[in-house]
């Protein structure tokens, strides 16, 4: 049995607790925003905060975050509303597939949090999520037009 | 509108009889709508076709909402924008009320074939539909100012449409298209539909927002064919034998069985064996206790080693099948004072999709429904009906949107295949069937692997005489359309993409005498179609050499290029903007580096340029690169230049990261920590430059530019540190992009 703290609401759940956090968010829990791209932690595509800070949620074992802060990319739209982040996405049409884009905008999420107005240095050491679309440049670009609004 | 239910099977009929287009379309609702609520908002896929329809293309609420059928399949690459673009011109409709509808590919069989090809790739989206769509918009634009007419009792020629309002002009009478949509779906599809001059576009040419659901990609609700839940559904993961043309020969499943959740340990077909379980987790971890015995057959000895020895012996061999030349290369190269000679390497490489392969199937003795992210629904359907054993009208695809595409879901329906095959064995139960990254990896249809022999000859004048260019290694059509291999006496005339004697991939250079010739060397590694195909490889055999004999002629690169491009102007307009745009003819700032490239393919022009610099000999940063397009029209400018950039993603990673090698008849590389894909820190600004270059034309986007920034960039970093690197990927000379 595993308690967690997703997007402020609790979950007691039935698992094997080496089940990674990114299957339970998936499969037990049901939010499907969160994507599997390689289960190894090298894409990002499954990128969640954990206590504030982003992590790829496929390579951690769900009894490793019990009780602690889980948010993932279904929080972010709060009473309709987009976040910032969220909003600079579709304002310069950032996606193309798409799928890699909820570990993007929550990677974003957390270097926003600590640095509301990154170099492009720190943008390239914390996004270092993969897009096969190939969308950095209008990622890039959504980020600084988070900043500088 | 009549509607049967059959409430013990949630089974509805919905005839659209009323239709004068007098066609009954059936749907199938079984376990559609609750597989509809899961798809989330935005997400048309699953809903049966809107109505009332206005001809096969358009749809018009009474509200005015306007719903466009698009068939191509939307993988990031904008196609549904696009198109939706050109039906709202001609269509004369309001734009902020389109949105779009994807017809089942059962659908599109039922109704013989209204739709047009599902097939999406080769950049074919806009450039082979734009006729047949907008004139789709042409014609339901003039059966609603027809029923319009009809209302008012005056000629259709007296009646204007426009922003989905219909004026009759010498009244000033109005109404709107939601007000005479029935009417107009009830008359006859007019069979001559005259298309707007292009100088009155007011739509094609514009930079509009996307319609396929932006907001929903970055809030998590697009559903993605990973993402579906059905009633009932159980979750397959699989395993097909890793050594390619290998069986299973025996499993053991004791232990698996035994394990919580799983539910079946099924074999599929002769090459895999898959556990259904109640999640993905539980079917993966079963799997990896699941003792398979593969037989391996005569494949297991294979390796990248003895491929690349065939290969060699390629480039020299007398089988060569000759596809553009003109001159006597021989006696060129014979009497030249300077021969030059350069070859060439290019690896396998996997599309590595971010979402693995995927696809959700319910089979009953009776049919069949497949929900599939494919970039062609009628390969889909034909997998299904072929996996299912059920006749063609029991059987239906449902398209899901993909979590990308780049060739690898199109002619190739493994994955589809193997979840009707699965799901034949659970009769009844949805089976949700999801590959890991290492079976997606290990089991993809791979970017064939080639070598290239470039030779020139260069007469005493420091004139390029002759240029001759051997091929050597895989088919892809001879693995995937073997018909059109046998129907060329066994040569393969896609291999010349991009240095073909004319057409759509036609060379843009001219030589005294010129020689391309290919010798074909297949291996047990099943190819593909990876974007730009096979572009790639030979925009980096010739344009690199193009550099080469440029210097040993002792004429500048772009000067050069120039010299034997006369005939293709729409080219040289290409180059030339990347030049001015790279500001070839002004000195780089120190330690900057500069190239360029350009080729036709997918029946576009294209050039790139770039700026780099080298540092501690091995690490390259791109600074900058130009790129310009000449497509012919275009239709969204802004998303042409987001498709150039990501094309520049995919394309450097292949050049400096990604390789697939075999050891053992297998696949060595496993994930993203062994096959590379570019990150944002190594994405160089890219400068789009679109150049419509008249003619009455229309040319492909997705692809084209992926293939020139690599010869670009190799021509800089020889700038930048005198060496000629020939040998792809870049890791491998340990050259890293930072």
């Amino acid at each position: 049995m595993a308690e967690l703290n997703v997007n402020g609401k609790k979950y007691k759940l039935d698992v094997d607790p080496e089940t990674p956090l990114l299957w339970v968010i998936r499969e037990q829990i049901g939010l499907t925003g969160t994507k599997y791209g390689c289960g190894i932690g090298a894409c990002g595509a499954c990128t969640v905060l954990f206590e504030g800070q982003a992590v790829r949620s496929c390579a951690i074992p769900v009894a490793a975050v019990e009780g602690k802060k889980i948010e993932t990319i279904e929080s972010l739209e709060k009473n309709g509303q987009l976040s910032k982040v969220q909003k600079a996405w579709v304002d310069n049409q950032v996606p193309q597939c798409g799928y890699c884009q909820s570990g993007m905008v929550m990677a974003t999420t957390a270097l926003l949090r600590n640095t509301p107005k990154p170099t492009d240095a720190q943008i390239d050491a914390a996004i270092t999520n993969i897009c096969r679309c190939g969308t950095f440049q209008e990622v890039r670009a959504a980020i600084h037009a988070v900043s500088k609004a | 509108m009549t509607t049967n239910t059959n409430t013990s099977r949630r089974h509805f009929v919905i005839g659209s009889s009323a239709i004068a287009t007098g066609l009954a379309i059936g749907f199938d609702l079984s376990f559609m709508s609750t597989a509809h609520a899961a798809m989330g908002t935005g997400t048309t896929a699953m809903t049966p076709l809107a109505t009332p329809e206005i001809g096969v293309w358009v749809v018009v609420k009474p509200n005015d909402d306007v719903v466009v059928r698009i068939v191509r399949s939307e993988m990031g690459q904008g196609t549904i924008t696009g198109l939706a673009q050109m039906v709202a011109e001609e269509l004369q409709c309001d734009w902020k009320k389109v949105s779009y509808d994807y017809p089942s590919p059962g659908e599109n069989l039922k109704r013989n074939k209204v739709w047009g090809s599902y097939s999406t790739g080769g950049s074919r989206g806009i450039r082979t539909s734009e006729q047949y769509v907008r004139k789709g918009g042409a014609a339901a634009r003039m059966m609603l100012i027809q029923a319009a007419a009809n209302q008012w009792n005056v000629p259709a020629a007296e009646c204007v449409a426009k922003d989905s309002v219909i004026t009759h002009t010498p009244s000033g009478k109005k109404t709107t298209f939601g007000k005479v949509s029935v009417a107009a779906s009830q008359l006859e599809v007019p069979k001559d539909a005259p298309l707007k001059d292009p100088k009155e576009w007011t739509l094609i040419g514009k930079s509009v927002n996307r319609i396929d659901g932006v907001a929903d990609k970055v809030t998590g609700k697009q559903v993605y064919a990973i993402d579906l839940k059905m009633p009932g559904m159980l979750v397959a993961n699989i395993k097909e034998s890793p050594v390619f043309g290998g069986k299973v020969k025996s499993y053991d499943a004791t232990k698996a069985q035994s394990m919580k959740g799983v539910k079946k340990v099924v074999q599929v077909g002769d090459t895999a064996v898959a556990v259904v379980a109640d999640t993905f987790w539980q079917a993966k971890t079963a799997l990896d206790q699941v003792n398979i015995v593969w037989d391996n057959g005569s494949n297991g000895e294979l390796s990248s080693a003895g491929i690349k020895k065939m290969l060699e012996e390629g480039l020299t061999a007398n089988d060569a099948f000759a596809h553009n030349t003109n001159g006597d290369v021989k006696a060129a190269m014979s009497s030249a004072s300077k021969i030059l000679e350069a070859t060439y390497f290019y690896p396998f490489l996997n599309h590595a999709t971010l979402e693995p392969q995927t696809a959700t199937a319910k089979w009953t003795a009776d049919s069949c429904e497949a929900w599939v992210p494919t970039q062609d629904g009628e390969a889909s359907l034909a997998a299904v009906i072929a996996a299912s054993g059920l006749p063609a009208d029991k059987c239906n695809v449902y398209k899901v949107n993909l979590g990308g595409g780049f060739g690898r879901r199109g002619a190739f329906q493994d994955y589809t295949t193997q979840a009707v095959n699965i799901a034949k064995q659970m009769p009844g139960t949805p089976i949700k069937l999801i590959w890991t990254r290492e079976e997606d990896m290990t089991q993809g249809r791979y970017h064939p692997v080639m070598m290239c022999k470039m030779s020139a000859a260069i007469d005493d004048k420091k004139n390029v005489t002759a240029v001759n260019m051997r091929l050597s290694g895989q088919s892809i059509l001879a693995a995937v359309r073997p018909a059109v291999v046998a129907a060329n006496k066994g040569k393969d005339p896609l291999a010349f993409q991009g240095v073909d004697p004319t057409g759509e991939h036609g060379i843009c250079y001219s030589f005294p005498n010129l020689n391309i010739d290919y010798a074909m060397r297949n291996t047990t590694v099943p190819p593909g179609f990876w974007r730009g195909v096979n572009v790639n490889q030979n925009a980096i055999f010739i344009e690199t050499f193009m550099d080469e004999m440029a210097e040993a002629t002792g004429v500048d690169a772009v000067e050069f290029r120039r010299k034997h491009m006369e005939k293709y102007p729409r080219a040289v307009a290409v180059l030339n903007a990347v030049a001015d745009g790279i500001g070839w003819n002004t000195p780089a700032k120190p330690g900057v580096f500069r190239g360029v490239a350009q080729m036709r393919s997918f029946g576009s022009y294209v050039a790139a340029a770039c700026e780099l610099s080298v540092t501690n000999g091995n690490e390259v940063k791109i600074h900058r690169i130009v790129a310009a397009t000449d497509p012919g029209y275009v239709v969204n400018p802004a998303q042409v230049a987001r498709q150039v950039s990501g094309s520049f993603v995919y394309g450097l990673s292949a050049l400096f990261e990604e390789e697939i090698t075999i050891e053992k008849g297998a696949v060595v590389q496993k994930n993203f920590d062994t096959f590379g894909s570019i990150r944002l820190s190594q994405m160089p600004k890219v400068e789009t430059i679109i150049i419509q270059g008249g003619g009455k034309d229309w040319g492909g986007v997705g692809e084209p530019t992926i293939a020139v920034a690599a010869p670009a960039v190799l021509n800089a970093i020889y700038r930048a540190t005198g060496k000629r690197l020939r040998t792809v990927p870049l890791k491998n000379s340990g050259i890293k992009l930072v």
